[in-house]
């Protein structure tokens, strides 16, 4: 986890008494090491190594589409949506869940932000319409999880289907065009700040939140302890099933704004929206090192296995290759960082 | 404690029951404060249960619960807790991917607003506490997972320190303790109980409960059978007896006789200067056929790690295992395996069980291939041979479709015995066989042991109780920092010398 480095505590000799043998050599912190003040994971930095290779692979090959400004822009833009999805997935799986019903709620939340009767509300109708939808999505899934006692898996995936299906309904089948000029404005060049498109600063700050979220409040103690040992986190006092109501609540919201996100971009809202979201996010999640069977998981990482995805499917798309290599590709690369991590993890166990 | 103030905590007539098990009958429960009030049962008796009443965790069916003259409601574990209750659970309840800080006030963060923990506040909070546990050397900003077993036990303790504690639970907590562990824990508990807290203490170790016992109380099938005796003035063969209805502690089968020719038998298992850099080094070793040798030694000595060396579930760095004479594949279970080589784990419910599955399949599990017939499984010889096996161990009950999960301790260890008698091994692997086994069991499954030997079996054990490794062995090899420091005949050691032998010289700078 990203968090300061201890200050120089109680490292001495000790007491050198025959507990020396019992404990593993005072070896410090596990794999980490410090890099501005903070604790940074090892694999969080080799992610950020490959994203290095990544950008300098895509500067050889295109060097003039790649790097241009408009193109950073794109990327930038595209990863915040599906970057968005994954803090929220990220924090469900930390707390030992599974969410795969994201890309759905995006979809339902685009649609029934975008009917006619919702544009009528303008900007806060359609955000707070989305934001909403989310968060009813999430509370279902939540009570039926936390409170109905089903697996996690059964919940979500019923869900994916029915949203799906409910969006499908509202829509027809039909692209809703938005027609609200400051939902649409947002998305265009003279809105960005600093040559930063305002959905980047989005996913900036969802990021931010989320990384406080998880390492300075009692809530992410609280996500981490449900995830890892879900008897010892109920004895010490935590209601544990209030917290995955909450974790499910997190990701249906993190949906909702990344329905929001959709829709700016897209000007439209459409029941195929955020179509395999779910698997994007979870892959991102899982590169970005959280452990699937919870309990262990960095926002960080999860936003950098985010931009190794989406810097990919542009590397590829430059370069003419069609979306079936770039599938085979994605695949690859899980597999492939998996591997690296275990072998890194290991190599810093006992 | 001759006139005594009214008690801290008065549980009276607690009944408890789950789908099948009464697990409490009507218990009575009297602590006093600043006494140490030790509990003491079977497996099974409900001591469990009855501490999981006392922090919330379980509701009682019937009875009340009177605390400091009030009668109160334990609905959960933060009810106890504000009440100043801490339990100290025996099955390490910590969060592995937290920090040592972070575990200690899990649940009750210092916050700034309710939310935002204070991470350097919490930090300097734990370390204070780990100082007066005595462990100043534990970093509070270190993950849990990382700690060896007996420091996440000081954190535990720390945890239930971190509270305003009025009286503290502690379930077996020198299980996982070396003996100088255990004189630390005993001056905690000193200080504890000077400082007017109660301690509930439950120990399988009688000689414990002597040392640091005010008085006891005696489970037995949901019923408190004795409650309150004086802790020093009781025999131990009454309170073994009125455990167990038996009374003697430890009764082990008998060796072969002194004056029975000595055993020449050609060694089947000959391990040649087998080592694990920073675990054990240059470790020689012949067990023949019919033999039992037990390796004693404390916690990080090397014991389970060379059983699991030689069971091929670690690689060596050097050295060599032989069976029958042929040098087995380093690293390869399966070659031990199929060399005749059986394990009985330690953690027998995640290593070797499938709890929720019957008898029969967990014993069939490593001999599946014999009972097929182009890829069908005969079930009928399963089932079979499955209960010959475990009719053989006597286990019970005798119910092939029972589920693992509802067997005892005891039975459990059987069920993974029959699985290796059943493959027909000639070396058995026994990691603490009595693990969670209590103590009328053991009596019957030190039997069980010494006949499979008696039989023919080579039997390698592994106890962290002395006395177990003694009195079942017959040779005797003592472990000290990853090196055989001492090998005899069982007869010839006693429980003393092996403690000075896996202590002496213990680095003391």
């Amino acid at each position: 986890m990203t968090q300061p480095a201890p200050s120089a505590q109680h490292q001495g000799p000790g007491k050198g008494r025959a507990d020396a043998p019992a404990s593993p050599p005072s070896k410090k912190q596990g794999p980490g090491a410090r890099v501005l003040g903070f604790r940074a994971d090892v694999r969080n930095l080799s992610l950020l190594g490959v994203l290095v290779v990544l950008v300098a692979v895509g500067g050889i090959t295109e060097p003039d589409a790649f790097l241009d400004t408009g193109n950073l822009q794109l990327i930038l833009t595209q990863a915040s949506v599906i970057g968005v999805v994954t803090v929220g997935v990220t924090f469900v799986i930390i707390g030992g869940g599974i969410d795969l019903s994201v890309g759905a709620m995006v979809a339902l939340a685009s649609v029934w932000a975008t009917t006619l009767a919702t544009q009528e509300y303008g900007f806060a109708g359609i955000l707070f319409t989305a934001m909403i939808v989310g968060l009813a999505a999430g509370l279902v899934n939540g009570v039926l999880i936390a409170y109905g006692g089903l697996v996690p898996f059964i919940a979500t995936l019923a869900m994916l289907a029915s949203a799906r299906g409910l969006a499908l309904q509202i829509t027809d089948g039909k692209t809703q065009i938005v027609t609200v000029r400051s939902v649409l404005d947002l998305g265009l060049p003279d809105s960005y700040v600093l040559g930063i498109p305002p959905l980047v600063l989005v996913f900036a700050a969802v990021t931010v939140a989320g990384w406080f979220l998880l390492n300075r409040t009692t809530f992410g103690r609280r996500t981490v302890a449900v995830g890892g040992n879900a008897e010892a986190a109920r004895l010490a006092g935590i209601d544990v099933r209030r917290q995955r109501l909450y974790l499910y609540l997190l990701s249906g919201l993190c949906c909702g704004i990344a329905a929001f996100m959709l829709i700016v971009l897209s000007g439209s809202g459409q029941n195929t929206n955020g179509n395999l979201y779910e698997l994007d996010a979870i892959a991102a999640a899982i590169i970005g090192g959280t452990l699937l069977s919870g309990g262990r998981g960095t926002i960080v990482g999860s936003v950098l296995g985010v931009l190794v995805f989406t810097t990919i499917t542009n590397i590829f798309a430059l370069n003419n290759l069609q979306s079936d290599v770039q599938q085979i590709a994605k695949g690859a690369i899980i597999v492939a960082a998996v591997l690296v991590q275990r072998r890194t993890l290991r190599g810093g166990d006992t | 404690m001759a006139s005594e103030p009214p008690p801290l905590l008065t549980m009276s007539g607690i009944t408890k029951s789950f789908p099948g098990v009464r697990a409490l009958d009507g218990v009575d429960l009297q602590v006093q404060a600043g006494e140490v009030h030790c509990l003491l049962g079977q497996n099974g008796a409900g001591k469990s249960t009855l501490i999981k009443v006392l922090a919330g965790a379980h509701q009682p069916d019937g009875g009340s619960i009177t605390w400091q003259g009030e009668t109160v409601q334990l609905s959960s574990p933060i009810t106890a807790m504000r009440l100043g209750i801490a339990t100290i659970y025996q099955e390490l309840d910590l969060v592995e991917g937290l920090s040592v800080a972070e575990n200690v006030f899990l649940g009750h963060e210092p916050t700034s607003g309710g939310f935002v923990v204070r991470t350097r506040e919490a930090r300097t909070a734990a370390a204070a506490l780990l100082e007066r546990l005595g462990h100043p050397e534990i970093d509070p900003a270190r993950e849990v997972g990382d700690l060896s077993a007996a420091h996440q036990q000081i954190v535990s303790m720390a945890r239930a320190l971190s509270h305003d504690v009025r009286l503290i639970v502690m379930d077996e907590p020198s299980a996982a303790l070396d003996p100088d562990e255990v004189d630390n824990l005993f001056r905690i508990v000193d200080g504890l109980t000077s400082d007017g807290v109660a301690v509930v203490y439950i120990s399988h170790r009688l000689e414990e409960i002597r040392r640091i016992g005010d008085r006891v109380t005696v489970l037995k099938d949901g019923r408190a059978v004795a409650v309150g005796l004086p802790a020093a003035a009781t025999p131990t063969r009454d309170i073994v007896a009125m455990m167990t209805g038996r009374d003697v502690e430890y009764v082990f089968p008998p060796r072969p006789a002194a004056d029975a020719p000595p055993n020449t038998a050609e060694p089947v298992l000959t391990v040649e200067g087998l080592c694990r850099e920073g675990e054990f080094e240059a470790v020689d070793l012949e067990l023949r056929p019919g033999e039992i040798v037990g390796l004693a030694g404390l916690v990080g000595s090397g014991r389970s790690e060379i059983l699991e060396t030689v069971y091929g579930a670690r690689r060596p760095t050097a050295g060599r295992v032989s069976v029958g004479g042929t040098p087995l594949r380093p690293g390869s279970v399966r070659a031990a395996v199929a060399a005749g080589i059986g394990l009985a784990p330690e953690e027998r419910k995640a290593q070797a069980l499938l709890l929720t599955e019957s008898v029969t399949r967990n014993v069939s599990l490593s001999t599946l291939s014999r009972f097929a017939r182009g890829g069908w499984l005969d079930r009928g010889a399963e089932r079979a041979a499955a209960r010959r096996a475990t009719r053989e161990l006597s286990l019970r009950p005798d119910n092939p479709d029972a589920a693992v999960r509802t067997l005892s301790g005891g039975n459990q260890q059987k069920a993974v015995l029959a699985r290796w008698l059943l493959r027909g091994c000639r070396v058995l692997l026994l990691d603490e066989p009595t693990r969670g086994v209590d103590v009328g069991a053991r009596a019957e499954l030190y039997a069980v042991i010494r006949r499979l030997a008696d039989e023919g079996l080579a039997v390698l054990l592994v106890s962290s109780e002395v006395p177990e490794v003694l009195g079942l062995a017959d040779r005797v090899l003592v472990l000290r920092e990853g090196r055989v420091v001492h090998e005899a005949a069982a007869q010839e050691l006693d429980e003393h010398r092996v403690l000075d032998l896996v202590m002496e010289g213990s680095p003391t700078s």
